[in-house]
């Protein structure tokens, strides 16, 4: 497409017809001129300009929400500085805010939920991209987990709370613990089954992508399946399979309801897996709309910014590795 | 002469491939009981109360989801007009420069919407919808439809443009080419025949964005806020399908949990109605040239 | 006795009939070489004696292919393929590496059969690697990864990896293909200098090839083995009219 686009790029000018426009090779500046015109150069510029400004209407959006989210912070961030980050205390009445309880609580789910959904994901992965390519089982795995991609937040936490919250009650009961029902446990739980479609996909089709001659290396040499798939397969592919399990950890950050619907908002670290917490996006849905005061607000949109920079991250790590990828091979 | 050894591997052979088809299995069985169960109680919610009554008074029996209904529809509406004209225009910026410095900036852009919390586009729904209508109209806070329609715009955004953009480049360039050669103007080329094939791909797009944002809640929280009366009125805040589903789940009334397991079953049914509409009829349109 | 031999070798991809009443005999530490045009079965018939054909589809194989004489087409479990597959080595026409690093190339094989350890799994790799001639270029940088390696290095280290498992016979199908000129004659010094402890085949549609470096040489046309004998003679007085065809160059 580069050379299409220099067809059209700005150093065309439309060809005036001098007598012997015949000498130049046709070309398709020839053939523009003989159409185009003044007017036609204009309608041009414009939709380029037009595209362009389509461009520029997505950065400006993006650069907009960071500076909404900044300033919308300040009181928050000039009020508390630094120390925001390791406070523990979130006390609207008394106008102390500290976010230390949500970033644990975001980061302990992330991480618990990732944790859980690992083992399933790479079997995903592996079932996906190697044992089962093509055929009807693996259709119905794989239009499974693309439905399982598209069930609504809410429905999860709908779901959860009816069946996962009363198990983790009865478990809780059995084994001592408090009977919440809700808590870190039940909302990661959730969060797990919600976020392993997009690490397994990305896996899947970085484990398809292995060349066959690589294989047949190893099957030459004697080696069974198992261990093609887990000595050279998967080495092969790891990087895809990190960017895949990045991803899902962005996804699982940045989730609201599910996990509003089943932490048990708690304002507190909470002392263990089995307790009520709260993350940061679940606080902002708590309480944002109540929120009255300027320093509860802002406190709780500096905790937006931190989120919103958190997932950033990790979504722009996720995707670097997939760009180099495929630019450069794999490895 | 049986090598142990690789009586050891074949066995690790088979029983790897057994333990990755069980927790394959195990990974996507939890469809089959959210499905199910979605389905079971769900059916018993539905009757024709269900659909043409609003919410009524805590402690009332009976009570329906038109207001959601209704919000719901207004909010994809207002959301797809919006989202629609400037995310086809940058999907086929992006698929027509593939080297500029200024499209790899927007590559990253759109990114990173993608990737935001749903919570955040929320705040920013607030900041950016409701606040200054506030402000401008000098009455309070005021949510509305229209706030909530913009905000699940953003939404759609990377969906669409993402899609858009891959259907566009797989236009052969031969198509383009040959309009260009016969003296069409390039902007005409763009619109009378690369949009022209590209639209089973864009309409895919745009449903799909739609069935994402037809189960959002979170940013409907701060912007359209809920309503317990009916509304059709845009400048006004209103109920939503999955903000009732998120409001009675957590409410402790059987009731109002019946009502939500029908809601719920009236939006997947919606959503993956969409999904098959798009996988079995968009998909396989194409205009002939 | 000799290393292979091959009887009513029938083989049949769906219903394409690939090879059609194969039989040779293939001697202990020569080379012999394969040629025809492409598509003549050549390669299908290589991977007959490691059994690779297996992992194909709808391929359907009858005909008796004895190895030390042994059936290798009878062998119906695991243990004996797996066997057989350590016996019978191939290379292959593009350079496949694997992506770890040199050492680990090398000790693949070991380890997965478990056939050596610790100090005498490094040995058997510095063997290995002498045997190809990359142990001195190659000695300290161990732990590079293998795709490093020019593409000339990376064939011998494919070559490095199953001496390592030390094999009785040697497949190489088309192994220089992928090679310029000078990397190519050296891989034939190779061959020459390998086949003192190794029985050799080669798939090569190089003819000038087959005629430097082989002592038998068979020429295959559409599925069949149209001629097989000693290289000289093939190249100088063959006896089919299709084999001379080929060798003067008036098709392939």
């Amino acid at each position: 497409m580069a050379e299409f686009h220099s067809l059209n790029s700005a150093d065309a000018r439309p060809a005036e017809n001098k007598g012997g426009a015949e000498q130049a090779p046709p070309s398709f500046k020839a053939a523009r001129g003989r159409v185009g015109r003044t007017r036609g150069r204009i309608g041009e510029i414009l939709f380029k300009i037009l595209l362009t400004g389509g461009g520029f209407v997505v950065l400006v959006i993006v650069a907009g929400i960071l500076l909404s989210l900044i300033v919308n912070s300040v009181p928050s961030l000039a009020a508390f500085g630094p120390a925001f980050l390791a406070g523990t205390t979130w006390n609207p009445s008394g106008g102390e805010f500290g976010a230390l309880p949500f970033i644990v609580g975001t980061i302990l789910t992330a991480f618990l939920a990732l944790f859980f959904s690992l083992p399933f994901s790479l079997s995903l992965s592996v079932l996906l991209g190697e044992y089962f390519r093509k055929g009807p089982f693996a259709a119905l795995i794989r239009t499974m987990m693309e439905l399982l991609a598209g069930i609504p937040s809410v429905i999860y936490g709908l779901a959860g709370t009816f069946f996962i919250v009363p198990l983790i009650q009865a478990l809780e009961m059995g084994i001592g613990f408090v009977p919440y029902g809700v808590g870190i446990i039940s909302a990661s739980i959730v969060l797990a089954v919600m976020i392993i479609p997009y690490s397994a996909s990305l896996g899947k089709e970085v484990l398809e992508l292995v060349p066959e001659e690589l294989k047949e290396g190893a099957y030459s040499l004697g080696a069974t399946r198992t261990e093609v798939v887990t000595r050279i397969m998967v080495p092969y592919s790891f990087s895809g399979i990190i960017a895949g399990i990045t991803l899902a950890l962005g996804r699982a950050l940045g989730e609201t309801i599910a996990v509003t619907m089943l932490i048990g908002n708690m304002n507190a670290i909470p002392e263990n897996l089995f307790a009520p917490g709260q993350t940061i996006a679940s606080l902002i849905a708590n309480e944002f709309n109540e929120a009255g005061a300027d320093l509860h607000r802002a406190s709780l949109l500096e905790l937006g910014l931190i989120l919103f920079v958190i997932t950033a991250l990790i979504t722009i790590l996720g995707k670097y590795v997939i760009r180099k990828m495929s630019v450069g091979g794999s490895s | 002469m049986r090598d142990a050894n690789l009586v050891i591997r074949n066995g690790v052979n088979v029983g790897f491939k057994a333990v990755i088809i069980v927790f394959s299995v195990a990974a996507v069985l939890p469809l089959a009981f959210i499905l199910g169960f979605i389905a079971f109680q769900g059916i018993s919610a539905l009757n024709l109360d269900f659909f043409i009554h609003g919410s009524k008074p805590t402690g009332e029996v009976g009570g329906g989801i038109l207001n959601a209904l209704v919000g719901s529809g207004l909010l994809i509406l207002i959301a797809s007009l919006a989202a629609v004209p400037v995310s086809v225009v940058t999907g086929v910026y992006l698929a027509e420069n593939r080297t500029s410095k200024l499209a790899f900036f927007v590559r990253w852009a759109v990114d990173l919407i993608q990737g935001m919390p749903s919570i955040v586009l929320g705040l920013i729904g607030y900041a950016w919808f409701v606040l200054p209508i506030a402000r401008a109209t000098g009455s309070g806070v005021t949510f509305s439809i229209l706030a909530g329609g913009l905000t699940l715009a953003l939404m759609m955004l990377p969906i669409i443009i993402k899609s858009t953009e891959e259907t566009v480049r797989l236009i052969p360039v031969s198509l383009k080419e040959a309009s260009i050669a016969l003296g069409v103007p390039y902007w005409r080329t763009i619109l009378s025949v690369v949009l022209p094939a590209s639209l089973s791909g864009i309409v895919s797009g745009v449903l799909i964005a739609v069935g994402r944002i037809a189960g959002e809640t979170a940013p409907l929280l701060f912007t359209v806020f809920g309503n317990y009366y009916f509304n059709a009125d845009i400048l006004k805040p209103s109920d939503a399908m999955p903000l009732l589903i998120f409001n009675y789940t957590m409410s402790p009334y059987d009731d109002l949990h019946r009502i939500a397991w029908g809601a719920a079953f009236v939006l997947v049914a919606f959503i993956l109605i969409l999904n098959i509409f798009v996988r079995l009829v968009v998909r396989r349109w194409k205009i002939r040239f | 006795m000799k290393k292979i031999t091959a009887a009513g070798l029938n083989l049949h991809y769906g219903t394409f009939h690939a090879l059609i009443d194969v039989s040779l005999g293939i001697e202990p530490n020569k080379i012999t070489a394969m040629i025809g045009p492409s598509g003549c079965g050549k390669s299908t018939l290589l991977r007959v004696f490691n059994r690779m054909n297996d992992a194909i589809e709808g391929v359907r194989v009858a005909g008796n292919v004895e190895l030390d004489g042994e059936n290798i087409l009878a062998y119906r479990d695991d243990e004996a393929i797996d066997i057989l597959r350590r016996k019978v080595g191939m290379v292959f026409q593009r350079p496949n590496p694997f992506p770890l690093s040199v050492f680990e190339n090398v000790a693949f094989g070991m380890r997965i059969h478990k056939l050596a350890r610790g100090r005498e799994l490094e040995d058997r790799v510095a063997e290995s690697l002498k045997a190809v001639l990359l142990w001195d270029a190659l000695k300290d940088k161990l732990k590079r990864s293998a795709l490093s390696l020019t593409l000339e290095q990376r064939q011998r280290l494919c070559i490095a990896r199953l001496i390592a498992v030390t094999p009785d016979v040697i497949l190489l199908d088309e192994p220089c293909s992928s090679l310029d000129p000078v990397a190519t004659l050296k891989i034939e010094e190779l061959m020459l200098e390998l086949k003192k402890r190794y029985t050799i085949i080669i798939v090569t549609h190089n003819m000038a090839q087959a005629a430097r470096v082989s002592d038998e040489t068979g020429f295959m046309l559409l599925g069949r083995l149209v001629e097989f004998g000693e290289t000289s003679r093939i190249f100088t007085a063959p006896q089919a009219k299709e084999t001379e065809e080929y060798i003067t160059g008036r098709y392939g």
